[in-house]
């Protein structure tokens, strides 16, 4: 995962306003993110929570299945976290096997899950030794959403594919290109960079 | 396992009327909803429900092509990563790539290489993402023609949306957009692609067996099908890009930002002559 870039000026900016008790958000200094929480939004899995925290979005699935047991615990079931940050949500996650913040949060939350003992391990035997439910916890994050209302500019070929089109010729090339796109750093659109 | 063979046997998949499992006629679609423009971070993303189907997709790019030596010095790559999560299907799907979602993959991406105008962006690459969130056949139509929304939410230059959807056969009986049982159960699938405006088609693959004329026909339908979904398509940019005046002004008032820096903006002048 590579790191985020902010500018000088952003961070200065939020610096600034921090020492006045402000934030770029306008919230409060002890003002929470909205939280939201929707269940079963996956009806595949056994179970699911849709969490938003501000614009963070947060899916998390449940899938039980039936295995063995470890051996050095035979009279209890299986828990199973794992997370990952799907490339799709920041620029700054890649695809891949899980990277070390990946596996941290699954590892922090397993053991929040684990050692809180909302889940019966026990319960999840069936036979000991042989045969024990498998829970897995699979967590998607940071489907981060727009905010309602957000809207943005079509760019001119999206105009053009949404129907704002002449005739029905073909225009080609002509339908426009995106703007080249600023960096937070202010330097250059990344694919000018090079040559 | 034995009690799913016999419930195939026992079942008529299609019953005295010509319905459908789900109450649907052959030539029907199930219902569809697609918004376009929701994931925060991206350059463009959608959003998809198709049936039991639910499907997110982004795009980021043009975006300068990474590892460098991928990098077309004539024109930009589409790359396409397809991804089931874990929860989206019955029997749990382990986590990360498989034989299936790199041939999902590879062939979404060639179905786009076609009508994007890769030649306007040497040296770069446009990244789409697929998620299923969750799966009910035809998920590789759902993510291609959620894609294809995102493509145009990023403003990436194409010659036409693509809009996909997929034909079969089942009980003998040729039917459009076949779910989960009727995708098990039934006799084949043919999952189609098609650029409307000029009736190309970008993806055409078949599981199972078809006459020749069952197989007309199910194109037929396919392509009639990806014209409906192709007005869904515009229908979720229109909503999302149609603003009016007031709107402009309610999200920005015409009062300077504290992070604007003096003086005037710097133009697209300062960015050197259009084109690269």
């Amino acid at each position: 995962m590579s790191e985020e870039i902010v500018s000088e000026l952003m961070r200065a900016h939020v610096y600034r306003l921090a020492s006045t008790g402000q934030r770029l958000d306008g919230r409060a200094l002890d003002e929470p993110r909205k939280v939201s929480l929707e269940r079963a939004f996956v009806k595949t899995a056994e179970g699911s929570a849709r969490v938003k925290l501000g614009n963070t979005d947060v899916l998390v699935g449940i899938k039980m299945s039936v295995g063995e047991p470890y051996p050095d615990t035979p009279n209890t079931g299986v828990l199973s976290t794992s997370v990952e940050l799907i490339p799709m949500a920041s620029p700054t996650f890649e695809a891949g096997p899980p990277r070390p913040e990946a596996i941290e949060l699954a590892r922090v939350v397993d053991r929040g899950i684990r050692e809180s003992k909302m889940v019966s391990m026990e319960k999840l035997c069936i036979t000991p030794k042989e045969k024990v439910w498998i829970l897995f916890i699979d967590i998607h994050v940071g489907c981060t959403r727009k905010e309602p209302g957000a809207r943005g500019r079509l760019p001119a070929s999206g105009r053009a594919l949404a129907g704002e089109r002449h005739d029905g010729e073909d225009q080609g090339p002509t339908l426009g290109r995106p703007k080249p796109r600023r960096r937070a750093d202010g330097g250059r659109p990344a694919h000018r960079d090079h040559g | 396992m034995e009690d799913i063979e016999h419930f195939a046997k026992a079942m008529k998949l299609i019953d005295a009327d010509g319905r459908r499992l789900d109450g649907r006629k052959f030539n029907e679609l199930r219902p569809i909803r697609i918004e376009a423009g929701v994931l925060r971070r991206a350059d463009g993303s959608a959003y998809m429900e198709w049936g039991g189907n639910k499907v997110l997709a982004a795009v980021y790019g043009p975006r300068e092509a990474h590892p460098r030596h991928l990098q077309d010095p004539a024109r930009a790559l589409v790359q396409c990563r397809y991804n089931m999560a874990p929860f989206s299907v019955t029997d749990r799907k382990r986590p990360g790539p498989d034989r299936r979602s790199v041939e999902i993959s590879k062939v979404i991406s060639e179905a786009f290489s076609s009508v994007v105008f890769a030649e306007q962006f040497p040296r770069t690459s446009v990244d789409i993402f697929i998620e299923v969130l969750q799966a009910d056949a035809g998920t590789r139509c759902a993510g291609l023609t959620a894609a294809s929304v995102a493509l145009a939410d990023a403003g990436v230059p194409m010659r036409d949306l693509v809009a996909s959807c997929a034909s079969g056969k089942i009980d003998g009986v040729v039917c459009l957009d076949l779910n989960k049982d009727e995708d098990n159960f039934g006799d084949a699938d043919c999952p189609t692609a098609v650029v409307p405006r000029t009736g190309e088609i970008v993806l055409l693959q078949m599981d199972g067996h078809l006459t020749s004329d069952e197989f007309e026909k199910a194109m037929d339908l396919s392509i009639d099908a990806a014209r409906r979904i192709y007005d869904l398509q515009r229908d979720a940019l229109r909503r999302r890009y149609s603003v009016t005046l007031e709107d402009i002004l309610k999200e920005s008032p015409p009062v300077q930002s504290p992070m604007q820096p003096e003086g005037r903006l710097p133009s697209e002048d300062d960015f050197g002559p259009e084109g690269i």
